[in-house]
């Protein structure tokens, strides 16, 4: 699959291609944190799940949760990466109050996942394709809590030791449209197999871009690293204006300094958090506490026969079964629920070789749209997929037209219930009769002989004598019957 | 009733099952006996409340018949193991009056098998040292003197305080710890039997740590059979402590007086030195003349990595040191000096809070652990590490059953006496022993003999990977043949 075309930035001195590295922080789906036993949930009283060798006291020794490996593995899986079968844990040294150990135990020389790569979708069905490096456990880091106190800061151990899976991808991201659809692919495939809940707001997905500029095709410039971005949309953000910021650098005579950068969502800029020479050095080095980690390849076998269907398999299989577009099957599988909404309707079908398709449709435009207009979630529809299921059967077995299925949806979205008791109770149905029919179409034909007349060298106005039909029986009539008797009648 | 301090181990469990004297009689024996040697310094902290309830919970053990191996035995613990609720500093100021909430698994193996903690012991500040002189509560006294001198001696390191209170009979055995000799010089410097087991054969956790890699826990006892007895209790796998290995802990003292017969010795010609003394060379070879009395083929054998497994300790063991220490910052507990940030929250927490020589080894390890020195000085150490390690068992491949050397190149010295100017003078006191640690086998030192100066010496008996058994066989020849040595009361 060749990479799409992207985006080039305008400077002063022509086109500028942005070349973007991504290193997304994931916290891992697990009861217990990587090497204790603390509970992971979320939102607990501060330093309530915080144990022994979290708060690090002496003598305490990690021990590898692993449910955290099995995690690691499926996700590595998931971006079709190699999964390395002997890894090895290293410590990273720094002092910060958030690290009570003084180091976090990482992966530095030996992940556990190696190369791999995800195909991201962008706008107008087109894809590309993001090279990963690299897939690591890692601790997570204590919160400090800086704005409680005047003078000091206070820290929650309740996050230290949390499993992180770090992902590096390769400078293979052009712009920023790619970087946040690589975001939400990853995201996506995370959710699928339940391996992080990618909730950013709760900081369980974190991202730190790198960003450099260059002339198309030219050697790759200095990059800045914009650490710790929160929202798909602020790494959009953060893209367009950090390399904005260096192609005006560039364009007016300077040089980009390699540095850390800090993302303001507020003033829209990115501000210098410390340079290179600032830099840490970590002294990283294996530790010794821990043996390196090793399992067979039978064991990743295992979890790769029991992987759920993830977005791109399942997309294939909506396009070659159910003749989706693929641009239709990749808005349904992008979001795990969504999908999930999608194929129970699917099962609840009469007839899902004849529907499936009107089903995707009604989920992506009646169903999504509805749910945009008013800012909910699928998980908190108000229709749900076994009434949908019930209105997509009544318009294929042509019980209600289209247009009433439309007005059947506004009432189950309201007020809820059975569709086909609704159809029976409101008299919704589709009048089938002909000879009802008729007597509407001699009507219409007669108020309007001028129109009727011209009908033979305008075919295309047969449409208006459909609309007046339908109109005239409260879009009752079944329009494929009325089409027929008008041709008829009119000579067509 | 201080004769009962006198017992060895073994006799004093004769003597409570057979409730000629009580746990309690015996704890008290003991408490009494630590009170008149407060000037060794040996303990940094007396539990005596403790000690005599956990003597009548020992007695009413016995009584009910399930005493335990270790029912009713007063021990000293190292100030390295975590005790629960009573105080652990690791004979340092930084770490305060930290009280921890937890027992280290190897000592809550020995209450379990019904031992009595008497009170916790001095030693180097986070074991770093080899004379017991780096210990925030002063040095240790040697309850050993050179003939006719009133000069105070260093009970060795970095395990001294545990060394000199079993060699006054303080207690009926200490727990030890040695990274790279701390277990073994200690004894050598006392004539009492001090073993490191393998690596992994016990568990580490809850034992402020140095040098993850090297660390093992040990006993120092009055006797091999004491030592084999107490290992017993301490050993055995732990699933908190990943580099613990799952193999069952045998019944060590069965090995005692088990026939060496047709062992192979093997005596390593790098360990040969220049300049070591005369005596140390004669104590050598009468070891090997009793072994191969006592059936044992010695054998000439060649370690020839052994000249570089001090610098190479001298790179791991700092590198591992500057990383565990990192967490004593003063932020969660032990000391907090004041400061106007956090960087000089840190900086004079660490500053006060370290002795001279462990920020000297946190300096070295950060040194050799930072970008641009790590492949010249820590990879190597552990390519060095690898060879030293294969010297070893390319040895034992050969049929070598175990390795006699010295304990020491030197006995005990004056307090103050060495490491002065040049902290590798101090250094060179762990020559013999640690090529063990970095091999991560199991090393036992014996007493053997006296010095022209009527000081103790020791030696060295090296085995295979989890053969401590071997190491207590042939220890138990060597001190039948050497018999045993108890210093002259001074204090």
């Amino acid at each position: 699959m060749s990479t799409a075309t992207h985006k080039l930035l305008k400077g002063a001195t022509g086109d500028w291609e942005v070349v973007i590295g991504m290193e997304i922080h994931a916290q891992v789906t697990s009861n217990s944190k990587l090497f204790s036993g603390a509970s992971t949930a979320f939102g607990g009283e501060p330093n309530t799940q915080v144990s022994l060798v979290d708060a690090a006291m002496p003598g305490m020794l990690p021990v590898i949760n692993e449910e955290c490996v099995r995690q690691a593995v499926r996700t590595g899986l998931g971006l079709n990466a190699k999964i390395n079968l002997r890894s090895v844990f290293d410590r990273k040294n720094y002092f910060y109050p958030d690290l009570p150990q003084g180091y976090q135990i990482s992966q530095y020389k030996s992940p556990i996942v190696g190369e791999g790569e995800v195909i991201v979708e962008l706008e107008g069905g087109k894809t590309a394709t993001i090279g990963i490096e690299r897939l690591h456990l890692e601790q997570d880091p204590a919160k400090m809590l800086h704005d409680r106190l005047p003078s000091q800061s206070l820290i929650d151990l309740n996050r230290c030791g949390v499993a992180l899976m770090e992902i590096v991808s390769k400078p293979d991201i052009r712009d920023a449209e790619q970087a946040k659809a690589y975001v939400s692919k990853l995201r996506s495939i995370m959710r699928y197999l339940g391996t992080c809940d990618g909730d950013m707001e709760k900081g369980s997905l974190r991202a730190d871009v790198n960003v450099s500029v260059r002339k198309p095709g030219g050697p790759l410039g200095t990059r800045c690293e914009i650490k710790n971005l929160n929202s798909i949309n602020f790494i959009g953000q953060a893209v367009e204006v950090e390399a904005r910021r260096q192609i005006e650098i560039i364009e007016e005579g300077g040089k980009i300094e390699q540095e850390t950068r800090l993302f303001d969502p507020n003033k829209g800029e990115t501000r210098s958090l410390r340079s290179k020479e600032e830099a840490h050095d970590y002294r990283y080095f294996p530790d010794p506490d821990l043996l390196p980690l090793e399992f067979p390849q039978s064991y990743v076998d295992e979890l790769k026969a029991k992987l759920p269907e993830l977005p791109d398999q399942k997309k294939t299989r909506f396009v070659a079964d159910l003749g989706l577009s693929a641009y239709d099957a990749s808005v349904l599988v992008a979001e795990r629920e969504s999908a999930l909404f999608y194929e129970t309707v699917l099962d609840r079908l009469a007839n899902r070789a004849r529907d499936g398709k009107m089903a995707a449709n009604w989920v992506i435009n009646e169903l999504f749209g509805r749910l945009n207009k008013e800012g909910r979630d699928i998980t908190d529809s108000p229709v749900n997929a076994e009434q949908l299921a019930a209105i997509i059967d009544l318009i294929g077995e042509g019980t209600i037209s289209g247009k009433i299925a439309k007005d059947l949806f506004e009432i189950v979205w309201q007020e809820g219930g059975d569709p086909r008791a609704l159809v029976e109770s409101r008299g919704m149905k589709q009048v089938t009769d002909l000879s009802a029919i008729e007597k509407v179409v001699d009507d219409i034909l007669a108020a309007n002989p001028d129109k009727a007349a011209q009908v033979k060298d305008k075919p295309q106005s047969l449409g208006w004598f459909v609309g007046q039909v339908m109109k005239a029986s409260g879009g009752k009539a079944n329009p494929q019957s009325v089409n027929e008797l008008l041709k008829s009648k009119l000579g067509v | 009733m201080t004769d009962l301090t006198s017992l060895m181990l073994a006799e004093a469990r004769k003597g409570l099952a057979a409730k000629t004297f009580t746990s309690l009689e015996l704890t008290d024996a003991h408490l009494s006996a630590i009170e008149k040697a407060r000037m060794l310094n040996a303990f940094v902290m007396e539990t005596p409340e403790q000690a005599r309830s956990m003597a009548r919970e020992a007695d009413a053990r016995i009584a009910r018949g399930d005493g335990g191996p270790l029912a009713g035995i007063p021990l000293g613990i190292k100030d390295l193991f975590a005790t629960k609720g009573v105080r652990t500093t690791a004979c340092s100021k930084i770490l305060g009056n930290f009280v921890p909430t937890y027992e280290s698994t190897v000592t809550s193996q020995l209450w379990r098998d019904g031992a009595v903690m008497l009170g916790k012991l001095n030693n180097d500040e986070f074991a770093m040292g080899s004379a017991n002189e780096t210990s925030c509560f002063g040095p240790v006294g040697n309850p050993w003197r050179r003939e006719g001198s009133n000069t105070t001696l260093v009970p060795g390191g970095s395990s001294g305080g545990s060394a000199s209170a079993v060699a006054a009979l303080l207690c009926m055995g200490a727990t030890a710890t040695d990274t790279g000799g701390s277990i073994r010089q200690p004894a050598a410097f006392t004539a009492t039997v001090g073993i490191k087991p393998t690596y992994g054969r016990c568990s580490r956790w809850g034992i402020v740590a140095f040098a993850s890699s090297l660390d093992q826990a040990g006993p120092i006892a009055r006797s091999v059979r004491d030592a084999a007895m107490l290992l017993r209790s301490m050993a055995g796998h732990d699933p908190k402590d990943t580099t613990s290995v799952d193999i069952a802990v045998p019944d060590y003292e069965a090995a005692i007086g088990k026939s060496v017969k047709g062992m192979k010795i093997g005596i390593p010609k790098e360990y040969r030195l220049d300049g070591m003394p005369a005596e140390i060379e004669k104590l050598w070879s009468a070891g090997a003349d009793w072994l191969k009395a006592a059936g044992a083929e010695l054998v000439e054998v060649s370690l020839p990595h052994t000249k570089y497994a001090l610098p190479a300790y001298y790179i791991v063991a700092p590198a591992e040191a500057s990383s565990n220490l990192a967490r004593y910052d003063g932020v969660r507990y032990g000391l907090r000096e004041q400061a106007k940030n956090v960087t000089e929250l840190y900086e004079n927490t660490r500053a006060r809070g370290f002795g001279a020589e462990v920020r000297r080894r946190v300096m070295i390890g950060t040194y050799v652990l930072s970008a641009g020195y790590y492949d010249a000085y820590y990879l190597r150490a552990q390519k060095v590490r690898t060879l030293i390690k294969k010297d070893f068992e390319d040895c034992f491949a050969r049929g070598v059953n175990a390795i006699l050397t010295p304990a020491t190149p030197s006995a005990a010295f004056g307090i103050g006496e060495k490491g002065g100017a040049d902290p590798v003078e101090m250094y060179l006191n762990d020559i013999f022993t640690v090529t063990v640690n970095m091999a991560g086998l199991p090393g036992i030192a014996v007493p053997a003999g006296m010095d022209a100066q009527g000081l103790p010496l020791g030696l060295q008996l090296i085995g295979r990977p989890f053969e401590e058994e071997t190491l207590f066989s042939l220890g138990e020849v060597i001190e039948q043949a050497a018999g045993r040595f108890t210093p002259a009361r001074w204090w």
